[in-house]
């Protein structure tokens, strides 16, 4: 293997008291990328398992690939909607240049959607990956941390949850802060006590609400206005869009929050595989099922204490944020019990935030963050009443 | 008994009530919002940390231990009203943008704790030295918070604009949430960050030690 011998011929400057000593994190997290790491329990092991961070997370990075490619088919699908609309037959931007040749942004074909919708994800997603993990290299090499493949997920993520025509700067400042602050200042991975690629969109929510909420960000073309649904909804409009056709993914929003079937099939792929916690995911869906039917029994004047709880599933990161954000195993809870607490908790702050604050029509970010804050909590006490429990028993 | 160099200089830094023992945070994150409120109140708390460590460092020895905090919340107080008075006769439109929180300094833990831990036993020169750097060390933090909060959230300092922000026609986008109290959270945060990277020996002991992750060639 001519990889593998260069791999360890390069290696020794890597170690301690070599030329690139303070960049062994990277080389390691290189080389462990590509091979399996060569250092393994040496004495008797307990437990043999396959499953390890490194499986995790590239299974859960993986999954999240269909989000990606369903997501931009139907960005590109709405921006050329909107260009068709305006009569505009070429992109004016830099994206343009690339585009302009390649694609005639005609809405009926699958081709010109997807590729018209992957230049917007694929040059977010680059600038989001790099100014991440430029940090998380640095942070590692001061600190002795490894990198490792929580930033692939972190990333994916963090992209998928913003709206499509988000300046990329401003994207690079969100993930940075949610990186450093959310992560590596508590101690890197498993550390962490806030979902980062979260912390890093609520950074971003609040600091340039012009580019991260309104009307105007959720179709990547200059100009064109479009309100999500659920927008359309807090104010009692027509939601512009049948429960189908938002079921499958056809209207604005976030990159990867539009399709809620796809999110459902990476959801059972991440369940079946053991990787993301299904107590989680049933418990949100639980909380959101019982709040809004609640909300559905009282009289209101408020257009959306009547909408239903299918509705509520479709529309908005509900899914998206039920499958990949409030699963991440560090920042959620821990234990079985409280999984489903912790669960319940997240789907009855979504449908509060989103029915009864008039601030906010979407509510699974800022749910998601106040479930992170009280996951140790609900450990603390499902702990407290085991030991209780089997005191009990004698 | 410290030296008067030590009291007046010891809480900028080295033992700052804000960064070291995270007192006065309420007021830190309500008025810095802008740098003129911020160096109003820094004036504000500077006067009435100096004159009421002074006072109750000169009725120190005839105040019955059991109601001194009264004592103490007494001159305070006054203190408070003559600033908010004097605030509202020549300044009077900070004075409104600031509120409550002049009234509030009532309440300044730092105020009231030097007070309780300095003045109480220490001679009126040393106290008022104590007073006035405690606040100058509150001032240091409060300003340096300003100086973020203001530029980078409305692109201006003072009122005057620095960064060309793109309403006005420049290129910054101002970031909303430096206008937002939580900002200040942050950060506060960083300059402790920033502090103790400086000063080492405010770093306080781990409450357990973290194992050590992935060293490398550990397992060979």
């Amino acid at each position: 293997m001519g990889l593998r011998s260069l791999l360890d011929d390069i290696a020794p400057s890597f170690e301690r008291g070599g030329k690139f000593e303070s960049l062994y994190p990277l080389y390691e997290a290189f080389d462990t990328m590509l091979y399996t790491p060569s250092s393994t329990t040496s004495g008797a092991s307990h437990v043999r398992d396959g499953l390890n961070l490194k499986r995790v997370m590239i299974t859960v990075w993986l999954c999240a690939f269909l989000p990606v490619f369903v997501g931009s088919y139907f960005i590109g699908l709405n921006a050329n909607e909107a260009m068709q609309a305006l009569g505009m037959t070429s992109v004016g931007n830099w994206r343009g240049f690339f585009l302009n040749g390649l694609v005639s942004y005609d809405p009926n074909s699958v081709w010109d959607c997807l590729v018209h919708g992957l230049a917007y994800f694929i040059p977010l997603y680059i600038t989001v990956f790099v100014a991440g993990i430029l940090f998380e290299l640095w942070f590692a090499s001061k600190r002795g941390h490894e990198i490792n493949e929580g930033y692939f997920v972190t990333s994916i993520l963090f992209t998928l949850s913003l709206p499509p025509s988000i300046p990329l700067w401003m994207a690079a400042v969100g993930v940075v802060f949610g990186v450093v602050i959310a992560k590596e200042v508590f101690g890197g991975t498993g550390k962490n006590f806030l979902n980062p690629a979260l912390t890093g969109r609520a950074f971003l929510y609040f600091a340039y609400p012009a580019q991260m909420s309104g009307d105007a960000v959720w179709v990547a073309v200059d100009g064109w206005t479009q309100a999500t649904p659920l927008g359309n909804a807090a104010l009692g409009l027509d939601y512009g869009v049948d429960w189908m056709s938002a079921f499958i993914g056809s209207m604005p929003g976030s990159v990867g929050e539009t399709s809620t079937l796809t999110i459902l099939i990476a959801g059972v792929l991440l369940c079946l595989s053991r990787i993301a916690s299904w107590r989680v995911m049933a418990g949100v869906l639980l909380g959101m099922v019982l709040t809004s039917s609640l909300f559905n029994l009282l009289p209101s004047s408020n257009p959306m204490f009547a909408m239903p709880f299918y509705w509520h599933l479709v529309l908005g990161g509900f899914a998206f944020g039920a499958v990949f954000m409030a699963t991440d195993p560090v920042s959620a809870a821990m234990t079985n019990n409280g999984r489903w607490f912790y669960g319940i908790l997240i789907g009855f702050m979504c449908v509060l935030i989103r029915v009864v604050n008039p601030a906010f029509p979407e509510g699974m970010m800022l749910a998601i963050l106040f479930g992170n804050l009280f996951a140790p909590l609900i450990d603390h006490f499902v702990m407290q009443s085991n030991i209780k429990r089997r005191l009990a028993r004698g | 008994m410290a030296s008067q160099k030590e009291v007046l200089i010891d809480p900028i830094f080295n033992n700052n009530p804000i960064a070291l023992q995270v007192l006065g945070i309420c007021s830190a994150l309500a008025v810095t919002i802008n740098m003129a409120t911020t160096l109003v109140m820094c004036l504000a708390v500077i006067f009435v940390c100096t004159m009421s460590n002074l006072a109750v460092s000169l009725v120190r020895n005839r105040v019955p231990t059991n109601i001194r905090i009264i004592v103490q919340m007494t001159i305070i107080s006054s203190l408070v009203i003559v600033v908010d008075q004097v605030l509202q006769a020549v300044a009077y439109d900070i004075s409104k943008s600031l509120s409550v929180f002049v009234g509030l300094i009532i309440t300044n833990c730092i105020v009231m704790g030097r007070a309780e831990a300095f003045a109480m036993q220490n001679g009126p020169w040393l106290s008022a030295l104590d007073g006035f750097g405690n606040a100058l060390g509150y001032s240091v933090i409060l300003i340096g918070v300003a100086l973020v909060r203001e530029p980078l959230g409305s692109g201006t300092l003072l009122g005057y604009e620095i960064i060309p922000t793109v309403a006005n026609g420049g290129w910054y986008v101002p970031n909303g949430l430096l206008l937002l109290a939580p900002s200040a959270f942050f950060i506060i945060g960083l300059f402790i960050w920033a502090i103790r990277a400086w000063k080492t020996e405010q770093v306080e002991e781990p409450e357990y030690e973290i194992a050590p992750n992935g060293q490398y060639k550990e397992a060979i």
